[in-house]
């Protein structure tokens, strides 16, 4: 028999279900992994679940790694923030209050980009965290710390949160399975916001059984405390098919402005090759303004980020300045000393467009653009039932390459900002691996599915057929320590 | 484009403090992603309707049934300073 951290949630799942797995002894299990770990991901780490004895509940007492950013009573959450250091809310996050009751006790809390603002986990205030494939990379962001964590082990699944591909391009980059659900199916209550109209809540897991499952459990009926959260209208279905006979796939003929690396351009060919010996139709589509989404996107996120971010001014929790002379200079001396060069450079952008006489040109065109590109995958969901792209332009990049060039690191976001736009659900598997430009070894290579609002179903069932087609062999497994 | 004294003028709408070297800084920053985002400003977006939310959500209503709010201790607990049973703050005229 494998180590209990050798299986799937699901499938450790259904052990501790037939008596085969002690729930206790899975937990401490991870527990030591957790605590012993050398890539920066946890930020801090359980001792025991936190309702202990009880009933393993249908997750079986699968431990969850949770992105710091989610409130969790009692317990540090800071958002990656040194203006949040030590905080400790009075309530828990609505999903992690809904998967604690399904049985999925909190592992610990994962490090991230400041309030999720990165692509790379190097803006956290707690150092970053390194990729497991390469210790040298960044494990990819903003949810880099749920992401390196499943991928090496260290927990069998994860929460994170998705603004413009927080959930998605870490999992490409750590060689997991990663989905950005539809908007408002997964509460935000309890999310310390950055972007309020576009962060999301999803699941990042070993394969995509795993990501079905809990999924299932973290969204379902609307929440009262988030005016914004929906009913999900299906029943989240497991996936089971082996074959995409009758899929149509669209392939975005706007592709080529993203910048691909070669070897990331030829495992999402390869893919692409492999779908259509499952039966699936791939024909060439168009996503005319997806090439303005990453612009647009850049306006809108940092907008609300500097009107959301105005609560952190020393007032009611967090850090606050010493010796400030007047209320004023509390306020921009605490702003100044508790946020991150990204946090700044993104309130003074959002701030910037939100501005008397450049609100038209700025925000208000980048909502107009919204619009043009939720009308394009309208369009193009008319013809195909999946849209296909590769999830990062490339594989994980060096420690430090992008952190001193902001539009760099942007362009990370090429291929994932236009889905949170839509509001429409995607989700990332790994399709093999690829050499990074300037050789080293070989690194995962993320392949992302985008379908209409709630057709999670359909992306799961597509994605687990390729996932079995692609056999890509899994990190825990003794790929990396 | 955006200079320093632009910088500087955001920053007071922002209350956000920044160092002579984070000015200089941001002024470069900043023009590099606003070079990026001008390119929206090529589309014709003339009778295009913005979108604030791309969810369809009319009040969203639930029962108006009273229930216990965080106790006061609670909602204290985390404030870096408390007087009288409120947050205390420096005078906004020392």
């Amino acid at each position: 028999m494998n180590a209990p951290t050798e299986l799937t949630a699901a499938q450790a799942a259904r052990r501790v279900a037939e008596g085969s797995l002690d729930a206790a002894e899975l937990f401490d299990a991870y527990r030591s992994r957790a605590a012993a770990d050398t890539l920066n991901a946890f930020t801090w780490v359980a001792q025991e679940p936190r309702a202990p004895g009880g009933n393993p509940g249908v997750l079986g007492g699968v431990p969850l790694a949770v992105k710091d950013l989610f409130c969790t009573e009692d317990v540090p959450s800071q958002s990656g923030s040194r203006i949040l250091e030590g905080y400790r809310p009075p309530y828990t996050a609505t999903v992690v209050a809904r998967l604690e009751a399904a049985g999925a006790p909190l592992l610990g809390k994962t490090n991230q980009d400041e309030f999720a603002m990165g692509s790379s986990t190097e803006n956290s205030a707690f150092g970053p965290t390194l990729n497991p494939w390469d210790r040298s990379r960044v494990p990819g962001g903003s949810s880099g710390g749920s992401a390196a964590a499943v991928a090496a082990g260290l927990a069998p699944w994860a929460i994170g949160t998705d603004t413009g591909g927080s959930i998605r391009q870490p999992a490409a980059l750590c060689g997991v399975v990663g989905l950005r659900p539809t908007y408002g199916a997964v509460s935000r209550f309890g999310m310390i916001a950055f972007a309020s109209s576009l962060d999301q809540a999803g699941p990042i897991t070993r394969d995509v059984t795993d990501a079905a499952l809990l999924f299932s459990w973290m969204t379902g009926p609307r929440d009262p405390c988030d005016a914004t959260s929906v009913a999900f209208p299906h029943a989240v279905v497991p996936p089971t098919r082996g074959d995409l006979a009758g899929m149509r796939i669209g392939v975005p003929e706007e592709l080529g402005a993203g910048g691909l690396e070669p070897g990331v351009a030829e495992r999402f060919e390869a893919t692409l090759e492999l779908a259509r010996s499952l039966g699936a139709v791939t024909e060439p589509c168009t996503l005319p303004h997806a090439p303005h989404a990453l612009a647009a996107y850049y306006v809108l996120a940092p907008a609300e980020a500097s009107s959301n971010l105005a609560r952190f001014d020393g007032v009611r929790y967090g850090h606050r300045c010493a010796g400030a002379a007047d209320l004023l200079e509390m306020y921009t001396q605490t702003r100044h000393d508790g946020f991150g060069a990204e946090v700044k450079r993104r309130i003074m952008l959002g701030t910037f467009a939100l501005s008397s006489g450049y609100y038209d040109a700025y925000y208000g065109r980048a909502q107009r653009v919204r619009t043009l590109i939720a009308r394009d995958f309208a369009a193009a969901f008319e013809r195909f039932d999946v849209i296909a792209t590769p999830t990062a332009p490339g594989v994980a990049f060096p420690l430090g390459a992008k952190v001193d060039d902001p539009m760099a690191m942007y362009l990370n976001d090429y291929f994932t900002v236009t889905a949170p736009l839509a509001g429409i659900p995607a989700i990332s598997i790994p399709c093999g691996l690829a050499a990074p430009v300037g050789g080293g070894p070989q690194l995962p290579v993320g392949f992302q599915l985008a379908g209409p609002r709630f057709s999670e179903n359909r992306l799961f069932e597509a994605a687990f057929a390729l996932e079995q087609a692609v056999g890509f062999e899994p990190p825990w497994r003794g790929v990396v320590e | 484009m955006i200079d320093r004294d632009q910088v500087r003028y955001v920053a007071r709408l922002a209350r956000l403090e920044l160092s002579d070297e984070e000015v200089d800084r941001m002024a470069g920053e900043l023009t590099a992603v606003l070079d990026h985002i001008a390119t929206i400003a090529e589309l014709d977006l003339d009778g295009v309707e913005p979108t604030s939310h791309v969810v369809a959500v009319e009040n969203a209503l639930r029962p108006d049934e009273p229930r216990p709010s965080l106790p006061r201790e609670r909602a204290l607990a985390a404030a870096p300073a408390v007087l009288d049973d409120g947050f205390a703050v420096p005078s906004p005229q020392a």
